[in-house]
């Protein structure tokens, strides 16, 4: 995905782009708010991130310039206060949503998700791996003859692996990338998730395949 | 809030300073309008005297050189034609007693004029003595005639009396009058003074403008000193909202950064020890920001709740807003939030707060809840009011802490480790006490926890 | 009234030790009593004594000792003597009035008051209790056809159309002698110009003048006289003998006489005193009064005509010894006609 960042803290804004960055996205970093627009004059992006005490001004103003434009681009505001006043005034100028810093960035990747949603998905979110079509903006693995509703964690769990069909992810990586860090949980949980996996990929042409001591990765007849 | 101290009332201290003001007046008319009416009266008597004595005088005449007088009979009868008087009269030539009462004293002259009048006792009784005189020429030569005339004061003395009552009704009567106005008075110069009350206890918590409304000039130091204060209250709330929001940026923004990092580190090391230590860090720091949040929340509650707003709130709405903002938190630790059976309610009160209540309650059931786990959401209504009830199919509370639970920084002791401090409870029940609700705590037969708010119905 | 036991004390004039010559002295009620009324007075014991008994039997215990006087007497009494009195009781309206207005009076405020006449009461000192007018008495065989005259004018019209039949036999008070055929002419001069004219005309036929209105009546009765003019009613319709003449009130005016009393200022009984004014004037006026005189003199009947006295100072103009002077010698000019 494309995101645009606009933060004023350096510090902040580079430890995000380097995180985000991590999970495959791709991040442009705007400073101010004047920066932010130009940004998104000339390029596309699938989603904004708003800090929203920038030193040209309140987000809000940008808010209100970019829907004014009518671009459709979804916001999610980044805020310092978790005081609710902001939030409401914030959802009524136009933004998608709202966290609070620090960003959980599991936390981020799920909002994300469901404001895609509720946007209704793009076509580019549909992935084909043989036989099997993946709508990640649902969680739905489309088969030939049947539909398959996934749940949270399994819909996590086959995006990160189907984003890189072939590489190998270690059973650390993927708890990282499946539970919030306040979660205590061993390695071996994430064998019940590939083993729900495996049972509805049974009538694809995509398979997970264990690699002992390294971990699994996502295979395609 | 404690209530002023009163001592004393202006109106009532107008009040009587007007009516003692007014007392001295009508004391000071009874005696103006008794003397004026004593002097009328006592003109008015010697006028009759006057005319008697003129009367007589008149009736001199000069024959053969000696001085015959005629008294007409109306010169006395006149004096007793209204009361019942006594009168004595007495006719000189110079200084050799003619007719009538040798004893009557004369009343002398003031150099040439005529009539002269004074005031004397004679035969035991108080009378009004008045003197003519008329220059006749006898054989002895020219000498002056003069006629007394006195009169007892009865009359006089009734008049007086009556005039007395009269002043004493006329004062009491300006008295009364006065009374009246002086209501009237003290009333309408409060009438400011109420407006203004009425004014400024009108306006809502937050409506801190300074007065505008015009106002007389005694009491625009007053207002002005009002405007100074209220401007002053507003600066320093400001400061108290700037001070929140200041603080919660300065603390939470090197949060971000370092919380950032550290994930970026952990993701790329390999070292499983590396790893550990930067997961237990990351938690630290989700720790204390979760904790510096709801401290923040709580500052700002507790800011909130001392101008709390009445403004309309739609519990429905703000229950399935509240619901769908926790869902992907919820999702991502595969528990499953829903908000069931929702009735249409509408309260009054601060809808921040309400829905900060709420969020503080989810949070902390979707923090304390196993993964697989079930969070229903209901709001209910009954003739009593509103509630809103969050249950849970977590590991529901110890009962011999139920009580304890709300208050500040207690934590559950099954909470374990999981991040997160006591406030959202403590929070939640300010809130709803504070709309005059209660938060009741409960574990549910089945397993797990019941939270719930209770609104009355305003 | 008549069970009391009256132990009458007749004392006549020279026996009286006093400089004032008292007529006639009278005791009434128990000779032992403790509380005694001096009364001082020109009326008839025989007149006032209706008075004294039911006085005497409302205040039972009390003796009243009466004394008939003149009214210069009694003036002399009170005001030269200082006898010591308390109530005096005369005609003589001007007196009395002067015995109060010179201060020999005391104030007293009777119990009826709002029950009483003005004309009745002056200044709390002086109470009226009758009235007595001045009346023309005829003889009625000696008239024979003559029409009875109602007026002055038709006195005059007589008197001038049968001038031989009335000379010398047209009687009337010696005013220099009589305190109240002074008071009556001095008032009908003051009523009406017409007095003068009469005076006249009956000087023009040899008036006869008397000291009082007995010796007038006697006269007519004798037949001295064929009219007596100003004549106290009061006393001519108390007469027996009051069918041989006719006793006429003047249509035009008819001066009134009223009989007064006081309590002298140094009254050594007041409360008393008080008490039996209060008596006095409860019956002489209002519906229930049981009058002294007589009451066949009704005087309501000829109310327009009425010359009432009024007590009050005027009364004492014609006391003025100048004005007195002029008046006498104006009388006697018109009367005597030397």
């Amino acid at each position: 995905m494309r995101f645009l960042l606009i933060e004023d803290n350096e510090q902040l804004a580079e430890a995000v782009v380097d995180r985000l960055m991590l999970d495959g996205h791709v991040v442009d970093h705007a400073p101010d708010i004047q920066t932010g627009h130009d940004f998104t004059a000339t390029t596309s992006y699938d989603l904004i991130l708003l800090d929203i005490m920038l030193p040209d001004g309140d987000g809000r103003t940008f808010l209100a310039r970019h829907r004014k434009q009518e671009e459709s681009t979804p916001v999610i505001v980044l805020t310092a206060r978790s005081e609710v006043a902001d939030r409401v005034g914030l959802l009524d100028l136009g933004a998608d949503d709202y966290m609070v810093k620090p960003i959980d960035f599991s936390e981020l990747e799920a909002r994300c998700r469901a404001v895609m949603r509720r946007r209704g998905g793009a076509a580019q979110n549909l992935l084909t791996l043989g036989n099997l079509r993946f709508d990640s903006l649902s969680g739905t693995l489309k088969l030939p003859d049947q539909d398959i509703q996934l749940r949270t964690r399994e819909l996590r769990l086959f995006e990160v692996l189907a984003n890189a069909p072939g590489q190998v992810f270690s059973k650390s990586t993927l708890v990282d990338r499946l539970f919030s860090y306040d979660e205590d949980v061993t390695e071996n949980a994430i064998e019940v998730y590939i083993g729900r996996l495996r049972r509805h990929l049974e009538a694809s042409t995509v398979k997970i395949t264990t690699i002992r001591g390294l971990g699994y990765k996502l295979e395609v007849a | 809030m404690s209530t002023p101290v009163a001592h004393g009332s202006i109106r009532r201290r107008l009040l009587l300073s007007l009516l003692a003001s007014a007392a001295v007046l009508a004391i000071v008319v009874y005696f103006v309008v008794q003397s004026v009416a004593r002097q009328v009266a006592q003109e008015s008597q010697d006028n009759v005297l006057t005319a008697s004595a003129l009367s007589i005088l008149d009736s001199a005449r000069l024959s053969g050189g000696e001085i015959s007088i005629d008294l007409p009979y109306s010169a006395l009868s006149m004096l007793d034609s209204i009361s019942d008087e006594r009168v004595f009269y007495a006719i000189r030539l110079e200084n050799e007693f003619l007719s009538g009462y040798a004893d009557l004293p004369e009343a002398k002259e003031n150099g040439a004029v005529s009539p002269a009048y004074l005031s004397a006792m004679f035969l035991g009784e108080e009378v009004r003595v008045a003197t003519v005189r008329r220059r006749m020429s006898t054989d002895t030569g020219r000498s002056f005639l003069k006629v007394t005339v006195a009169q007892t004061l009865s009359g006089q003395k009734q008049t007086l009396a009556r005039i007395s009552r009269t002043s004493m009704g006329i004062g009491a009567g300006f008295f009364l009058v006065w009374v009246l106005l002086a209501a009237l008075i003290s009333r309408s110069t409060i009438r400011p003074l109420d407006r203004l009350t009425s004014s400024v206890s009108r306006r809502g918590p937050k409506d801190l403008r300074p007065v505008a409304a015009p106002v007389p000039s005694e009491m625009v130091p007053l207002v002005a000193s009002l405007n100074s204060f209220m401007r002053r209250l507003q600066q320093s709330l400001m400061r108290s909202e700037d001070f929140i929001a200041e603080a919660a940026h300065r603390v939470r923004t090197p949060l971000a950064v370092v919380r950032t990092k550290a994930e970026v580190a952990q993701r790329k090391s390999d070292d499983p020890e590396t790893r550990k230590a930067l997961r237990e860090m990351i938690r630290a720091i989700d720790d204390s920001s979760r904790t510096a949040g709801q401290l923040l929340d709580h500052a700002m509650v507790t800011f909130r709740l001392d101008h709390l707003a009445r403004e309309e709130i739609s519990l429905h709405r703000l229950v399935h807003d509240t619901v769908e903002r926790m869902r992907p938190t919820s999702e991502l630790k595969d528990v499953t939030l829903e908000a069931t059976e929702v009735e249409t309610a509408v309260i009054k009160g601060d809808p921040i707060l309400v829905q900060n209540a709420l969020h503080n309650l989810l949070d902390n059931a979707v923090k304390y809840s196993p993964s697989g786990a079930e969070i229903l959401v209901a709001l209910t209504t009954t003739d009593d009011g509103a509630t809103i009830s969050v249950n849970d199919t977590g590991p529901g509370f110890q009962t011999d802490e139920l009580d304890e639970l709300p208050k500040r920084f207690a934590r559950g002791a099954n909470t374990q480790d999981i991040v997160g401090s006591g406030l959202g409870l403590t929070i939640a029940k300010e809130v709803v006490e504070a709309h005059g609700g209660t938060l009741h705590i409960t574990n549910n037969p089945g397993g797990g926890a019941c939270v719930s708010l209770l609104f009355p119905s305003s | 009234m008549r069970q009391f036991a009256l132990s009458i004390v007749l004392i006549f004039a020279a026996g009286w030790a006093s400089a004032f010559e008292a007529e006639e002295v009278a005791r009434f009620g128990p000779s032992d009593s403790d509380s005694e009324l001096r009364i001082i007075s020109t009326a008839d014991i025989a007149f006032f004594e209706p008075m004294i008994s039911s006085f005497l039997a409302s205040v039972p215990g009390t003796a009243i000792e009466y004394t008939v006087v003149s009214s210069s007497e009694l003036q002399k009494a009170i005001v030269d003597e200082g006898e010591a009195f308390d109530v005096a009781v005369s005609s003589a309206m001007d007196l009395q009035t002067k015995l109060a207005n010179d201060g020999w009076a005391q104030r007293f405020t009777p119990g009826s008051t709002s029950a009483l006449p003005d004309w009745a009461v002056w200044n709390d000192m002086l109470f009226a209790f009758t009235q007595e007018p001045a009346a023309i008495v005829v003889s009625k065989s000696g008239f024979g056809d003559l029409p009875l005259p109602e007026s002055r004018n038709d006195l005059i019209n007589l008197l001038r159309q049968h001038p031989d039949l009335f000379r010398g036999r047209v009687g009337t008070y010696d005013v220099r002698q009589s305190g109240l055929g002074y008071l009556f002419a001095t008032q009908d001069t003051r009523a009406s110009e017409i007095y003068w004219r009469l005076t006249e005309v009956m000087g023009g036929l040899d008036a006869q003048l008397y000291c009082c209105s007995s010796d007038m009546i006697d006269a007519v009765k004798s037949g001295d006289l064929l009219i007596a003019y100003n004549v106290l009613g009061s006393y001519a319709i108390n007469r027996e003998d009051r069918d041989e003449f006719a006793i006429i009130l003047p249509a035009d005016f008819t001066t009134v006489m009223l009989r007064t009393a006081l309590i002298p200022s140094n009254a050594p009984s007041s409360e008393l005193a008080a008490l039996f004014l209060d008596h006095l004037m409860t019956r002489s006026h209002g519906q229930d009064a049981q009058l002294l005189t007589n009451p066949a003199l009704d005087l309501s009947q000829n109310e327009a005509a009425l010359n009432r006295i009024r007590i009050g100072p005027g009364l004492l103009v014609f006391l003025d010894q100048l004005k007195k002077r002029a008046f006498l010698s104006e009388w006697e000019s018109a009367i005597l006609q030397k």
